[in-house]
């Protein structure tokens, strides 16, 4: 935002006395108004608007389920209960945030497998992207202790499982876990705090993501090419462009959002929760949501407690260092043959740790989790830098207007063509 | 005297001089003043201050008192376990199993090659010295917490069907993920069928 001064001059006296004052309008205006635009982008490009309309969705019903909901182990599910039957539009309420939490992990896994396709962590967008990890960590944190509140028997067992991961950590995993629990086991103070958590950390999340927005304003956004920028030629106006195609995706996302609520509302979900937590019984088969199940995986592929744990959290945090670890200088896979084919490999080694993690951990479904394990860290710590050295990538474009007008090599333009969108009025 | 005053006059000026030009040379090393002081003390001290402000809140989240309270010991009457059953109890919110072990069961957990065990003990010195028909060990499987199913597994004794996790009749790991047996709970026999759970015997 800082990086590009504004050409925002206010109309009304009131408007100029307001900006020397308080610049706000002009850096609305120099950020989402007149901020340049890749004319080449494509609808993967439009998860960064969804997900700011999903994070303000789960934060507004949020606040108005906690009007009604009741954190206290022996009230928390009759009072659930309640907003779902007495409640007014109580049941819409809960079902817009229970799948509002999955489809907020939709469109961040769509969001992430963009940037990894497309080299968007590559310099100069290095901290942006780990302010994108840090934002996935602080999601999954939250999303943990929202499906803890309803005190159903996976919210118990899930709770109980992960802050017995958590104490597996050496030295202070102990004094973590009881700092977690208050008590001796998962019991009322745990609910208590994990509530109070749960609606902080969103804020923290929407903090983060300003920062995020941030540093994508400085060097601006990546495009299908990886070449940046160079003309006026090459971008076009954030607003109308982008602004209507993100407002046309995030209503599209919406509609995908309304089949789950209003058709399949349980389906992402287990049975298991609407019975009451039960300390005596775990369930006959634990699994988390479904946006857990590759790291659950991980975590059960290592035959070793702390091993298993090492490597769940090694798996998430790898993400931060794919700048790095990335040696090849082509952003986008598109012109990067070799890469391409381990990226669809890279997805369906996820896709596939994802259903093992919902499988019993029995016979070979636990040979398969070890090798699938294998593979993401040997995608992540061999593959992508060796790539770096062994690829030939093909021929660059010169220009995302080159790109967008099929040239090659320096040939002549259609008339017109390569007008500047932003004179055009 | 004139030239004298004058050549004396000339050495105080070269002296001050000089005295200013080593003033600036070494003005980062001067003696540190009392502002300085002050500025390090107040410094130390909001630093110290914050810091100890940091203590109640993380002290409130370890257990309160009505929760340490009622964690006190609970008596368990073993009257009416008949052989062979598994008891679940409660204490201080963990679940702990308390099984009547079948002749055939003390027998399986006696034969065991101890050495080759994940987590080596002998069954001797997982139950109370003639007791050895009473098995009491806490009922969250040592991987994550799940709740192991009892007479389940290869050895019978338990299954944990969240990671798969053998026990053995004496609550020892035999398999899967967890890396230790089941834990025994500190309990004493007061009569031959009463027991205080949360209570060593004081022998």
């Amino acid at each position: 935002m800082s990086q590009h001064p504004t050409t925002y001059v206010p109309k009304s006296a009131f408007g100029k006395w307001f900006e020397s004052r308080l610049p706000i309008a002009g850096l609305i205006h120099s950020s989402f108004i007149a901020f340049p635009v890749p004319r080449n982008l494509n609808y993967f490009w439009t998860f960064g608007a969804i997900l700011v309309f999903m994070l303000v969705s789960q934060i507004v019903t949020g606040v108005f389920l906690a009007m009604y909901y009741t954190p206290n182990a022996s009230l928390a599910f009759q009072s659930v209960e309640h907003i779902m039957r007495d409640v007014n539009y109580g049941w819409l309420l809960r079902y817009l945030h229970a799948n509002g939490a999955s489809m907020f992990f939709v469109a961040v896994y769509i969001h992430i497998f963009r940037g990894l396709y497309y080299g968007s962590y590559k310099a100069p967008r290095e901290i942006l992207w780990i302010l994108g990890v840090i934002i996935y960590g602080l999601m999954m944190a939250t999303a943990f202790m929202g499906y803890v509140l309803p005190w159903g028997q996976m919210s118990f067992w899930g709770a109980t499982v992960i802050t017995n991961i958590l104490a597996a950590i050496p030295v202070v995993g102990d004094t973590i876990q009881s700092l977690l629990w208050g008590g001796y086991s998962v019991g009322n103070p745990t609910l208590n705090r994990f509530f109070s958590i749960h609606y902080l950390l969103p804020f923290m999340i929407f903090g983060v993501v300003i920062l995020h927005i941030w540093a994508l304003h400085v060097p601006g956004q990546n495009n299908p090419t990886g070449v940046p920028i160079k003309s006026g030629k090459d971008a076009v106006p954030f607003t109308p462009y982008a602004t209507i195609k993100d407002i046309f995706a995030t209503v599209v996302f919406m509609i995908f959002f309304a089949w789950f609520v209003f058709y399949i509302p349980n389906y992402l979900g287990h049975a298991d929760n609407y019975i009451p937590a039960n300390p005596s019984v775990t369930p006959a088969h634990i699994v988390p949501e479904w946006y857990f199940l590759p790291f659950y995986a991980i975590l059960r592929a290592i035959p070793d407690k702390l091993g298993g744990v090492i490597a769940m959290f090694a798996s998430i945090a790898v993400l931060a260092f794919v700048p790095w670890l990335d040696t090849s200088r082509v952003r986008s896979t598109n012109y990067r043959p070799l890469y391409k084919q381990f990226f669809w490999i890279l997805v369906a080694d996820t896709l596939l740790l994802g259903w093992l993690g919902a499988k019993p951990p029995e016979g070979w479904y636990v040979i398969v989790s070890q090798i699938a394990t294998a593979y993401y860290f040997i995608h992540f710590l061999i593959i992508l830098p060796v790539l770096g050295f062994i690829e030939r990538p093909l021929p660059l474009p010169n220009s995302i207007l080159d790109s967008v007008m099929g040239v090659k090599g320096g040939a002549g333009l259609p008339t017109g063509a390569n007008a500047e969108p932003q004179s055009k009025g | 005297m004139g030239a004298s005053r004058h050549r004396r006059c000339a050495v105080l000026v070269f002296g001050r001089m000089l005295e200013s030009q080593v003033a600036e040379t070494t003005s980062t090393v001067v003696e540190p003043t009392r502002r300085d002081f002050l500025f390090i003390a107040t410094g130390a001290a909001a630093a110290v201050g914050g810091a100890t402000l940091v203590w109640p809140f993380i002290q409130s989240m370890t257990p309160d008192a009505a929760t340490v309270a009622a964690g006190a010991p609970v008596e368990v009457d073993l009257a009416p376990i008949t052989e062979g059953q598994i008891v679940k109890v409660f204490w201080r919110g963990k679940l702990i199993f308390i099984r009547n072990r079948t002749p055939a069961e003390i027998k399986a957990a006696e034969d065991v090659n101890v050495a080759s065990l994940r987590d080596p003990q002998p069954d001797s010195a997982r139950v109370k010295p003639g007791h050895n028909q009473w098995l009491i060990v806490y009922g969250n499987c040592t991987h994550l917490g799940c709740v192991p199913l009892g007479h389940q597994g290869a050895y019978e004794g338990w299954f944990c069907p969240c990671h798969g996790s053998v026990f053995d009749t004496s609550g020892r790991v035999r398999g899967g993920p967890a890396p230790i047996n089941l834990p025994i709970p500190p309990y004493t026999f007061t009569s031959d069928t009463k027991i205080v759970i949360g209570q060593e015997a004081t022998a």
